[in-house]
């Protein structure tokens, strides 16, 4: 009975092609939506956690100023100075090497050419913490490091802005008001996580930014790399001792600093990832409710159209529960057509956008089932006050309609 | 045999419409007995009451107050459910209006009552067949209801009425629709029904030609039976008080 019902439902459906295509619409487009929305963001994350485990899952950030920011607690941490990043380097065993890093956002003009971008005050040991190659020329030299002197290291954006694809090593580039001699040029390494040009950045030794750009001894960040072997929770636990000594504060006092590792920051940003996607996909989620909406309408147009038909079936001994089921099964299976049409569209639609965005393209068969009974549902909520209406027809009003 | 229990009896069944000064008795007391194997055309002027009559004996329709008992049992004491079961196992209905399902062919519409008995594809395919080959429509079983004329309409709709095998058929103004050729070659067809396969045949009708097909003519004037007897009886000499 109920395999009879299906194909009576089928064939219901395909009688009235044109308007069931329409009555899906909205489910299609409901649930591709929410299948892309997810599959996308899934794919983000999945890129965040690839990019993040890339820069080494043994990296730890120390910057100033306590966990809790806003309003009421207006007391501005002190930065860090270079001989913190001495102390962390020799006294700590856990730890392999530190950098200082220091960052503001400059014109480096060459010639004609001119390009706004991001200037790193820094030292050799950085490129060593977060594992990037030089491609041409050298780092810096210890004593240009010691000196200050204005030397840089460039990366691929800034080469192309400045000098398209020639050998810009030798050449000297403005910033603000420093001459400053190219030493070497980074490898190239794309877009980051969170978007932004990694290769977009000018290197110079902290010491030179700290006297010749920013005029300030400040050391604004610290870049960690934790030795082979020792975890980075011991790590951030050696430095948190450390530096709580170094800036004097009492047993009982808060941290007017914090010690991130890389996988609090991978993790952090997934979350915010997620937190996205699944508020793109409630919305989303709204225009199933607004397909559902579409289906109950039409199941009523098509209840009040076959009014003549329910009086036939009733008549020839159909019960009002078999009516029933059969508008119910109707209106079920126009959804589920809904759904599965929207899950390849919205699976197709996520593999363009994560073509188009470089992620990976991660389906999860959970959310396709997911979407599936989803859809059904609706049909089930949708479909039972129409069907209802059917089967309360009274048969001779039916028999008698237009 | 089942001489002694009539297949049909309505006892003293008023069926009231509507209530106060709008009240109408669409059937006044009316007892009716139908027997086994008959063959009785019910008519009237119109607004008589026998298409309410008809539905009642269709349990289509329930009874305001009285009596109907189908073989005996009681149809008032019957649920919906039982009701549309009694339908499906002892009742097929012919309309003047065919009813057919459009855009379904001529075998499907068939086999839509033998879908609710729950048979296999394969027996409702066969007793579809059989039915429309009774009826004269062999080779034209995938025929929609469009591509046929009235008269072929009207033998599918009897098709489908037989094929669930019933007791009674009930045919409300079967040629209303059909010219005198075809609705004389229709009124053949039930007759072949009755005298064969001994299915009883209760039909409303306003033509006295038809009628003439009957074992007996009821007679209905203002929700009350006026007359019973043979064609000839009840339709030649006192038609004109009527």
């Amino acid at each position: 009975m109920i395999k009879e019902t299906i194909k009576l439902a089928i064939q219901a459906i395909f009688r009235n092609a044109m308007r069931s295509i329409l009555t899906v619409l909205g489910i299609v487009i409901g649930v591709a939506a929410v299948i892309t929305m997810m599959t996308v963001g899934q794919g983000s994350s999945d890129q965040v956690t690839a990019d993040v485990e890339k820069l080494g899952t043994n990296v730890l950030i120390v910057i100033p100023g306590g966990g809790q920011m806003g309003p009421g607690n207006t007391s501005v941490a002190a930065a860090f100075e270079l001989r913190d990043v001495d102390a962390i380097i020799d006294q700590l065993t856990s730890v392999r090497t530190a950098a200082p890093f220091n960052q503001t956002s400059l014109n480096a003009v060459y010639g004609q050419q001119d390009t706004r971008t991001s200037v790193v005050g820094t030292d050799g040991q950085y490129l060593e913490v977060v594992d990037w190659p030089i491609v041409l020329g050298r780092s810096f030299l210890a004593t240009e490091e010691s000196a200050g002197r204005a030397v840089c290291i460039v990366g691929e954006t800034v080469r192309q802005n400045l000098f398209g694809n020639t050998d810009p090593i030798g050449e000297t580039i403005r910033l603000k008001n420093v001459s400053c001699d190219i030493v070497g040029l980074l490898e190239a390494k794309g877009a980051s996580s969170f978007g932004t040009d990694q290769d977009d950045v000018v290197l110079m030794p902290v010491k030179a930014f700290q006297r010749r750009v920013v005029g300030s001894s400040d050391v604004s960040m610290i870049y960690v790399a934790a030795s082979d072997g020792v975890s980075t929770d011991r790590t951030l636990v050696d430095i948190e001792v450390l530096m709580r000594e170094r800036r004097r504060i009492g047993d009982g006092e808060e941290d007017d600093f914090q010690v991130r590792d890389m996988k609090q920051l991978a993790s952090m940003l997934t979350g915010v990832t997620n937190v996205l996607t699944g508020l793109l996909s409630s919305v989303a989620a709204v225009s199933l409710l607004v397909g559902g909406i579409g289906i109950m309408n039409i199941m009523l147009v098509s209840v009040t159209e076959r009014t003549r038909e329910i009086g036939i079936r009733l008549a020839v001994g159909a019960t009002a529960n078999q009516v029933l089921l059969q508008f119910l099964v109707e209106a079920i299976v126009l959804s589920m057509i809904g759904g599965v049409v929207g899950i390849l569209f919205g699976l197709a639609l996520a593999a363009v956008a994560s073509n188009l965005m470089s992620i990976p393209f991660s389906p999860d068969p959970a959310i396709v089932v997911l979407a599936l009974l989803f859809s059904a549902a609706v049909g089930v909520i949708f479909g039972f006050f129409p069907a209802r209406r059917a089967a309360r027809l009274n048969p001779i009003d039916a028999l008698r309609h237009q | 045999m089942t001489v002694d229990i009539p297949v049909i009896a309505l006892i003293n069944v008023t069926k009231t419409y509507g209530s106060g000064e709008a009240e109408v008795n669409a059937m006044d007391g009316v007892d009716l007995t139908v027997k086994a194997g008959e063959f009785v055309a019910l008519m009237g002027p119109s607004g008589s009451g026998k298409s309410t009559a008809m539905n009642m004996i269709g349990c289509l329709d329930s009874p305001t107050s009285g009596d109907y008992l189908f073989n005996g049992v009681h149809v008032g004491s019957l649920d919906p459910d039982q009701r549309a079961l009694l339908r499906r196992n002892y009742l097929g209905f012919v309309f003047q209006g065919f009813n057919l399902l459009p855009r379904t062919s001529a075998l499907d519409n068939v086999e839509l009552p033998l879908i609710y008995k729950g048979l296999s594809a394969a027996e409702r395919r066969a007793q579809a067949l059989d039915a429309l080959e009774k009826v004269g429509l062999k080779g034209r079983e995938h025929h929609d209801p469009s591509e046929l004329s009235g008269g072929q309409q009207q033998r599918v709709a009897i098709a489908r009425a037989l094929v669930g095998s019933p007791e009674v058929i009930l045919a409300d103004e079967p040629t209303g629709n059909l010219d005198t050729k075809r609705s004389l070659e229709i009124m053949e067809l039930l007759r072949a029904l009755n005298e064969t396969d001994g299915i009883t045949i209760i039909m409303v009708t306003h033509e006295d030609e038809m009628a003439a097909f009957a074992h007996r003519v009821i007679w209905m004037v203002d929700g009350k039976v006026d007359r019973s007897g043979t064609p000839h009886s009840v339709l030649t000499p006192e038609r004109q008080q009527a």
